[in-house]
């Protein structure tokens, strides 16, 4: 039970003072929030005060309110973020989770129909047939290991497998590759429509939030309205775009942005390409062009690149990614569309057999719905219902 | 890291059965279970594959597998004829009101390309159907998406209905409708803003738009690369605005594409269109059949082979095949070689057809000169019969003559010889190795013929 606990304790956050932040920012949310479902919260909240801290509560509290008001603005607490991922990932979770629950209530014993079955759920959440074969085959070694009859205790090994098999015993893996104090590249890649202008905006608020000197480059001079579309993006943010006009060579417009961000002395550049299918190889020789002209000008960069992928893709993703890393040396992927049903299971099978991690997740619309990806918290929005149960079973105990 | 197709996948199976008499049920089962994996590599949804892989091995067990000579064969054919049957059915084209304007919605997620495949659409119904179309921008959520439809609007120069993003798009809809009916524009096409199934105000703005007046189309519009998710996304869209058609984006690339499948068999409504590619008139309708090759990764054998069988003679290529045998084989058996081959159609298109060809990289660029055909045929066609049969005796001053004859070069003249020469050496190594049972044949130096 210890994996549960420390991850438990990663997630609701380490302090006391944050957790309650925590109760106030649940409270918060329950009231603006009614959209999402409140039960989970509302659990939370009473198990975090069933903790001897009760009384600290009312004498902290004032502290509390006075910070919380900059702290909500600008911080994002462990708990905060795993609170974004589990709404985000509420619709994910609830049909995931509760068949993950059935599956457990429906077989009592751990046996190859129980596996069948669990292979079915994985797949369904388009983690693909070879990535589900392995974990499967991890999973009967260890049930048979361990010696493991009944279903109870399953969940808690089926996540510590999953995030075994994306860890790669591999840590910080989310981390951008940031210069500091020297300009940062980050070049986005990906296919028509996955949301890379939106993925560009929000990642620029994130920085500029941090107090950094963003410039964006309109690198998509194909698509219609996709030069406007990112300018829309600068205002929202306040930061500025550098562009052409639309039809213009998109490596032109980069080495322009890289000689302006030199120039200001800016802090990061980020910089935008059309959406293009990963067969198309005239496409994909434009993208090597724009990838070598960045590394001319600044022979370490880009520092990141970055394949925005959509969370409904399927198996496909596995090739998009293969073949853009071929061409830019993709170090990271940004799962957009979280926030709707589909899972995005691909994106085990992408770093098991790619090894190219996931460093965003998209989980909404909004300036701030982008997080880093965070294995655990992925695999705990998944199974959080599950968890909890057991958690809550064992401390009764 | 592409997946291997069902043909490729059967192989081990078929293999295993291959010296055995009889198939067994269990045989049949563990073909089902490659049929199964190679539906689910596709995208196909799990409870789709599920009940169609148990359709498919009830016909299977049921007769004609067991019985046949060619079990693996057999199973392709039966998994591909049900299919195709799943997604065909009727075709219907586009659905027109008695009384114009005709509406149609285009409705779907962010980013499956319902902007672009509208202008595309408009263009289709302008072109093929000499209809005269208004866009409408109805979608005033993603930033400068109205600029989009503006910008392809004036590519096509087709009017486009916008009024900023500060009106509702249920009151930009409405007076759209009534310039339409002012105007007389026989068809709008709504461009709606993406969103996601589960989003209940939006979907609602839907229902709203919808109530306007009733749509006479409403397409949903899914990214071919659609995973599992699909069946949910159709769903939903259906049970909230009723859709009407299915158009299927981003076919131009390397997905297998099984959310086809999905969709249909969850909705039952018809693919209607499929864009292959970026370009204004890059919308195509659909066709059941490849769609089915293209689910199971076989290329579109089935047509190659139909095309094959209805061009070339059968008699003839035994004849040919005897002359092989026989080291008989001149330049006039090559020229009609030759001329079969290009019976059967452009030389690319061929190659498209094959399985596994499209895994080949490059080959997309290469463009294979059907010209070059004609300069060998110009060639051989200026020789003697004597030289035909009996090339060796082709010597400067005859290749001289070749050349001119024939408007070519002597040097053209001489790679011909040689690649002749060297097709029969390898042609006697072939048929070799076909005596001693491989029998694996094709054309043989075709290849460096075309460098």
């Amino acid at each position: 039970m210890s994996f549960l606990k420390r991850m438990k304790e990663k997630l609701m956050g380490g302090t006391k003072l944050e957790q309650e932040e925590l109760l106030d920012e649940v409270v918060e949310e329950e009231i603006t929030d009614e959209q999402h479902p409140t039960e989970k919260l509302v659990e939370d909240t009473t198990e975090d005060n069933l903790t001897d801290e009760e009384l600290e509560v009312e004498v902290q509290q004032e502290v509390v309110e006075s910070e919380k008001k900059e702290k909500s603005k600008r911080g994002f607490s462990a708990f905060s973020i795993t609170e974004k991922f589990k709404s985000g990932l509420t619709k994910t979770r609830q049909s995931f989770t509760s068949k993950v629950n059935d599956l457990v209530a429906r077989y009592r014993h751990v046996d190859e129909e129980f596996f069948e079955e669990l292979e079915d759920l994985l797949l369904q959440a388009d983690v693909g047939i070879e990535t589900v074969m392995e974990l499967t085959d991890k999973l009967r070694f260890e049930v048979q290991r361990k010696n493991i009859k009944d279903t109870a205790g399953i969940q808690a090994l089926i996540s510590e497998k999953l995030v075994e098999i994306y860890e790669q015993g591999e840590k910080d893996i989310t981390e951008l590759n940031i210069q500091e104090g020297d300009l940062t590249v980050i070049l986005f890649v990906g296919v028509n429509g996955v949301g890379k202008t939106t993925t560009i905006g929000k990642l620029a608020h994130r920085f500029k939030q941090q107090g950094k000197d963003v410039l964006l480059a309109a690198g998509d001079t194909f698509r219609a309205g996709a030069i406007d579309q990112l300018q829309v993006w600068g205002d929202r943010v306040g930061v500025e775009v550098i562009k052409q006009s639309e039809g213009s060579d998109p490596a032109a417009v980069i080495y322009d942005a890289i000689r302006a961000a030199k120039k200001r002395k800016a802090d990061i550049l980020i910089c935008d390409t059309a959406g293009r299918l990963q067969n198309k190889v005239n496409l994909m020789k434009e993208l090597e062009k724009i990838h070598r002209v960045i590394s001319r000008e600044i022979p370490s960069a880009p520092h990141e690149v970055l394949l925005a992928l959509d969370a409904t893709t399927g198996q496909n993703a596995l090739q998009q990614a293969q073949i853009f890393k071929e061409a830019t040396n993709v170090t990271g992927i940004v799962l957009t569309k979280l926030d709707g049903t589909a899972k995005g299971g691909i994106v085990l099978a992408i770093r098991n057999k790619l090894h190219i991690p996931v460093k965003f997740v998209g989980l909404g619309e909004q300036m701030d719905d982008l997080q880093p990806f965070d294995s655990e918290r992925y695999v705990y929005g998944l199974f959080a219902d599950a968890i909890d149960e057991q958690l809550a079973k064992t401390e009764d105990e | 890291m592409a997946f291997e197709g069902l043909a490729e996948r059967l192989q081990g199976t078929i293999n295993k059965i291959k010296g055995k008499g009889k198939v067994t049920e269990q045989d049949v089962k563990e073909m089902m279970r490659e049929v199964r994996f190679a539906l689910i590599e596709a995208d196909v949804n799990l409870k789709v594959v599920k009940s169609f892989v148990k359709k498919v091995s009830e016909r299977a067990v049921g007769q004609d597998v067991m019985k046949s000579l060619t079990p693996g064969q057999q199973v392709i054919k039966i998994v591909k004829d049900e299919l195709t049957e799943l997604m065909g059915g009727e075709q219907s084209p586009i659905k027109f009101a008695t009384k114009p304007p005709t509406v149609i919605m285009m409705v779907g997620l962010q980013g499956a390309g319902k902007t672009t495949t509208t202008g595309k659409l408009a263009n289709v119904l302008r072109k093929k159907y000499n209809r005269k179309p208004l866009l409408v921008a109805a979608d005033i959520y993603r930033p400068a998406a109205v600029q989009q439809l503006q910008t392809l609007g004036k590519q096509l120069s087709l009017p486009v209905f916008a009024l900023g993003t500060d009106i509702s798009p249920v009151e930009i809809v409405r007076q759209a409708l009534e310039q339409a009916k002012e105007e007389h524009y026989d068809v709008v096409l709504i461009d709606t803003a993406g969103r996601l199934h589960i989003d209940e105000k939006l979907m609602q703005e839907l229902k709203d738009i919808r109530a306007l007046k009733e749509p006479d189309e409403v397409f949903l519009v899914v990214d071919a690369m659609t995973g599992q998710d699909a069946v949910n996304v159709a769903e939903s869209f259906d049970e909230a605005v009723g859709i009407t058609g299915v158009v299927l984006t981003k076919l131009d690339g390397d997905t297998r594409g099984g959310a086809a499948l999905s969709i249909r068999s969850v909705t039952q409504k018809p693919i209607k269109f499929v864009g292959m590619g970026e370009k204004m008139d890059a919308l195509e309708s659909f066709h059941p059949e490849r769609m089915a090759s293209r689910i199971l990764g076989m290329g579109d054998v089935m047509t190659l082979i139909e095309k094959a069988q209805a061009t070339v003679d059968e008699e003839k290529a035994k004849e040919l095949e005897e002359k092989f045998k026989t080291q008989t084989f001149t330049l006039d058996d090559f020229l009609e070689q030759m001329s079969q081959v290009k019976k059967l159609g452009p030389l690319d298109e061929i190659l498209k057809m094959l399985p596994g060809a499209n895994k080949i990289k490059g080959l997309e660029n290469a463009k294979i000169d059907d010209k070059q055909i004609g300069h060998i045929e110009a060639i051989i066609l200026s020789m003697t019969p004597a030289e035909k049969t009996n090339p060796e005796i082709i010597n400067a001053s005859r290749r001289k003559r070749i050349a001119k004859g024939s408007g070519s070069s002597v040097q053209e003249v001489n790679r011909l010889i040689k690649q002749f020469e060297d097709m029969k050496k390898m042609m006697k190594q072939m048929t070799g190795m076909t005596q001693k049972g491989k029998k694996k044949m094709k054309l043989p130096g075709l290849d460096s013929l075309f460098k």
